[in-house]
């Protein structure tokens, strides 16, 4: 337990938010009867979200139960499709989405500068969250944290042989064995190219692992999916959590956390200002960062939580015992158009 | 006839001048702000040629270009070897089993490309794919062998080709059945053996034909989205269709996107020229059958051979990926096994009670169909009449008009209808207005050229009698003809209703949330890589379908045409 507390302090230090904390900026706001009331009244909320389809709709189910008479309305698609379909909408004046989730947090700095969201936190947010998981002006928070680790599947590859580092994967013994996702389509990916860079070298890393026949796919998801079916050996990278998913429900997936260093993922949370059910918004929002929400997508869905009264299942590695790259949302807003261009001649992807 | 429409304006005239303005502006609209934002620089307004000029010196824009002309060149080559023998045993041949073929052709050519696409990668990716598997067992060979690898530009061209050679087969079998019989029989009296008959005079007078299907079938693969956007990017190539919608993406680069469009548009239209020209006047889309049956030639000891040959291209282009699709759907695990213990429900139930969207997708997709269906039988159903009894001054440019969208691919109408829609005055983009535009439009070729093959083999003389006994055009339209062409209505209804639920290169630039159709749903639902759910939303569609169109075939006189020139 205590071991556990430990471990998100460490991951609460690890976040570099450009905020030094909760300046008091907003104060939280309490979910009263009347609030629910209205939400009711308001009969729907929409999410657009990067997470897994099978865990968000899970939590939607939660959220319909406990809140009757709100229906969740989840569009799931890669982080940064759901930065696409916000511009596009939002540049044709149409307002859709309540709440945001994406897995590139540097978006984040994007629609707050472009005044897009809505402050607001909850009293447990405040309380039961490090001051860096918030934004100080509460105009985002994050939601759930995730690393993009290496896996393999552990029928095709003995662990002796296993890749214990980033650059053991350019091995020609791993050609025409990797996958891999893209940062075209995922803000984890985004993300982790972006660490990958200042860790492992910039583009000539990337430029030998292209050299390696790489199966490219677009999901964070898909290459856990595609070392599950055996149609390739190893991921070079992916989301953390949805590997604990697929080895819960008995896949034949191991991790390894590269000798280098992993790159972290935080994926925040926010509610849109000109969201159509403000305060179904508000409702799903807390509701999402409350502490038995945050503990099913720990136990169910393998992510990362923030929130200090949620514990890790006993079979997931500590945060304290991984060496983690911190990760840098400002940075990533500034490289990721070149970011793009340059994976996308590399890879195809 | 003309003489009587000219002597008597009457008020059904306003409606039939509407449908003329309506027409043009479908296409007028969305195809000029295309050419519009191709020449205007994007910041600050202007014109330029610089998005042409990116076009041919930047090698990310030129060789998806190359390459998307090239396994064009390749599917159509592919359809004309395979199509043809497999026509000419169905129209020609005592070939048993001929009306199953058929079938199984038909299901093939209502197949959405996309959906086929994922169906063999179920089947042919390279390590899991289960012929793969199968074959590695079999043999019992190491984990890196494989026959096939679906992720490739060969596989790109397979599945393309197994998905357009209907077209082929359609337009082939439709030439052979109305070959002049004389000719053949001529050669036989000068004492030409069978095959010297079918190799001499046969396939020769076939040739127009052959070609004009080849054309559509290069057409349809050059301009196709689905399944280059689901093979090509793990293969690492890009087509000039993938291209556009990846430059919709942020940060969006429209100028650029209208241009990548214009090379498509133009390819287009100069093929479609093309087979106009290979065709002559007499177009082959119409099943005939007034010239008699011909004598069937008796394969012999080919019959054999020849009855593998077609079951073989039944099994790869729909058997084998319906069963793949099958299997993915009631599978428990990733790795697709046939054992009872892995069969479940759990995807159908996951993909109707737990996805939120399905419903909303399928609601809109039928919407869709229906409102598409219906006003564009309507609005070809009048444009048909007007222009086969020539009703109107310049009754011939509306059924020019009518036929234009087979010219414009449905990617690029896609961009203009984008354009033309998210800006004052007609701001349609989040509503299902805009993809109903944009599917009636796209549609409407299917939906005329169905009723001109009905009003050509209907005789004016009823119409006339009617007329004489005092009923107005419009009377006469709803007492007379109505009746007569009833089938072709319901037919025509079917035939646009299923093309519209398929349609996915227009929609996935016009979709938003609230406006998914089940095309587009089930391309999301692969980047994410939800096999099984993909599985139950494609069978989903694919059972609507066949719903449809059985209903369409079991009406007498029913016909099916084939895209063709305007």
């Amino acid at each position: 337990m205590r071991f556990i507390g430990f471990g998100a302090v460490c991951l609460a230090g690890l976040l570099s938010s450009t905020g030094v904390g909760w300046a008091a900026g907003i104060a939280p706001t309490p979910i009263t009867p009347e609030l629910i009331q209205k939400a009711t009244a308001e009969g729907k909320v929409v999410m657009y979200t990067s997470v897994e389809p099978d865990l968000i709709q899970g939590l939607g189910k939660v959220f319909e139960g406990k809140y009757p008479g709100i229906s969740v309305q989840i569009e799931r698609t890669g982080s940064e499709r759901v930065f696409q379909r916000i511009s596009q909408e939002y540049a044709a004046n149409i307002h859709t989405v309540d709440v945001v989730n994406s897995s590139d947090a540097a978006h984040f700095i994007y629609w707050r500068a472009h005044g897009m969201l809505a402050p607001f936190v909850s009293p447990e947010m405040v309380e039961q969250y490090p001051d860096t998981a918030i934004e100080p002006d509460g105009t985002y928070a994050s939601w759930r944290v995730t690393l993009s680790p290496i896996a393999y599947n552990t029928q095709l590859v003995k662990d002796a042989n296993a890749p214990k580092s980033f650059k053991d994967l350019l091995d020609p013994k791993w050609k025409g064995n990797l996958v891999k996702a893209s940062p075209n389509y995922s803000g984890t990916i985004m993300t982790s190219t972006y660490e990958s860079l200042q860790h492992l070298g910039g583009w000539s890393y990337f430029e030998s692992l292209a050299n390696q026949d790489v199966l490219q796919m677009q999901s964070a998801l898909e290459p856990t999916r595609k070392i599950a079916s055996g149609e390739r050996e190893v991921a070079v990278d992916g989301s953390e959590y949805f590997m604990y998913a697929l080895i819960d429900k008995g896949n034949p997936i191991k991790i390894v956390y590269p000798s280098e260093g992993v790159p972290m993922i935080t994926s925040p949370a926010a509610i849109l200002k000109e969201a159509p059910h403000p305060n179904a918004a508000r409702l799903f929002y807390a509701f999402l960062f409350s502490q038995p929400v945050q503990q099913i997508m720990v136990d169910k869905g393998g992510t990362r939580s923030l929130h200090k009264q949620v514990k890790d299942p006993p079979s997931h590695v500590p945060l304290s015992a991984i060496k983690i790259w911190p990760e840098d949302a400002a940075a990533v807003e500034t490289h990721s158009d070149e970011i793009k261009k340059r994976y996308r001649d590399l890879f195809g992807g | 006839m003309p003489s009587l429409a000219a002597r008597r304006l009457e008020w059904a005239l306003p409606i039939l001048v509407l449908a003329a303005l309506l027409l043009a502006a479908l296409i007028l609209i969305p195809m000029g702000w295309l050419l519009y934002v191709s020449i205007t620089r994007s910041e600050g307004g202007g014109l330029t040629l610089s998005n042409f000029a990116q076009l041919v010196r930047d090698p990310d824009m030129l060789q998806p270009l190359l390459l998307s002309l090239g396994v064009a060149f390749a599917v159509s080559v592919a359809c004309a070897v395979v199509a043809t023998p497999l026509a000419w045993l169905v129209a020609r041949s005592d070939l048993p089993g001929k009306r199953v073929i058929r079938g199984l052709v038909l299901a093939s050519f209502v197949t959405p490309p996309f959906l086929g696409a994922v169906a063999w990668e179920i089947l042919a990716a390279p390590f899991s794919g289960l012929l793969n598997e199968s074959y590695r067992r079999l043999f019992d060979l190491p984990r890196k062998d494989h026959l096939f690898n679906i992720y490739s530009a060969g596989g790109l061209v397979f599945v393309l080709a197994t998905y357009t050679f209907p077209y082929v087969f359609i337009l082939v079998t439709n030439g052979l059945e109305r070959l002049p019989r004389e000719l053949e029989e001529a050669s036989a009296i000068l004492g030409a053996g069978r095959w010297r008959t079918v190799l001499r005079i046969t396939v020769p007078l076939a040739l127009p034909a052959l070609l004009a299907g080849t054309l559509v079938a290069f057409l349809q693969a050059m301009n196709n989205f689905g399944a280059p956007a689901i093979i090509a990017i793990p293969a690492k190539l890009e087509t000039v269709t993938t291209r556009i919608w990846e430059l919709f993406q942020f940060p969006p680069q429209p100028g650029l996107a209208a241009a990548a469009a214009v090379p498509l548009l133009v390819v287009t239209i100069l093929l479609l020229q093309l087979q106009r020209r290979l065709l002559g006047r007499r177009g082959y889309q119409v099943v005939g059958g007034k010239a008699g049956r011909a004598d069937l030639v008796p394969l012999g000891d080919w019959k054999a051979p020849a009855l593998v040959f077609a079951f073989v291209v039944v099994t790869i282009a729909v058997l084998m990926p319906y069963f793949a699709l099958v299997l993915s759907a009631f599978s428990r695990t990733l790795t697709i096994s046939l054992a009872p213990a892995n069969l479940t429900l759990h995807n159908v139930i996951f993909v109707f009670t737990e996805l939120s969207g399905t419903n909303q997708a399928l609601w809109n997709t039928i919407v869709l169909g229906v409102g598409t269906a219906t006003v564009g039988t309507l609005l070809t159903l009048m444009i048909a009449y007007i222009v086969s009894r020539r009703a109107l001054p310049f009754s011939q440019w509306l059924g020019f008009l009518a036929t234009v969208p087979l010219a414009i691919p449905s990617i690029v109408l896609g961009v203009g209808l984008f354009f033309a829609y998210t800006h004052p005055p007609f701001v349609l983009y989040g509503t299902l207005a805009i993809l109903f535009l944009a599917f009636l439009t796209i549609e409407m070729p299917i939906g005329y050229q169905q009723f001109q093959a009905s009003f050509r083999s209907l005789h004016a003389d009823l119409e006339e009698a009617g007329r004489i006994l005092g009923a107005g055009r419009l009377r006469t339209l709803r007492d007379i003809l109505a009746p007569l062409l009833w089938s072709a209505v319901v037919s025509t209804w079917c035939l646009v209703f299923v093309a519209s639920i398929r349609e996915l290169s227009a929609a996935i630039l016009l979709f938003t949330t609230d406006t998914k159709v089940l095309s587009v749903f089930i391309y999301d639902l692969n980047e994410t890589g939800e096999p099984g759910a993909i599985a139950v939303v494609g069978l989903t569609m694919l059972l609507i379908t066949f719903a449809v169109i059985g209903t369409a075939y079991s009406l007498p006189r029913s016909k099916l045409t084939v895209p063709e020139s305007p």
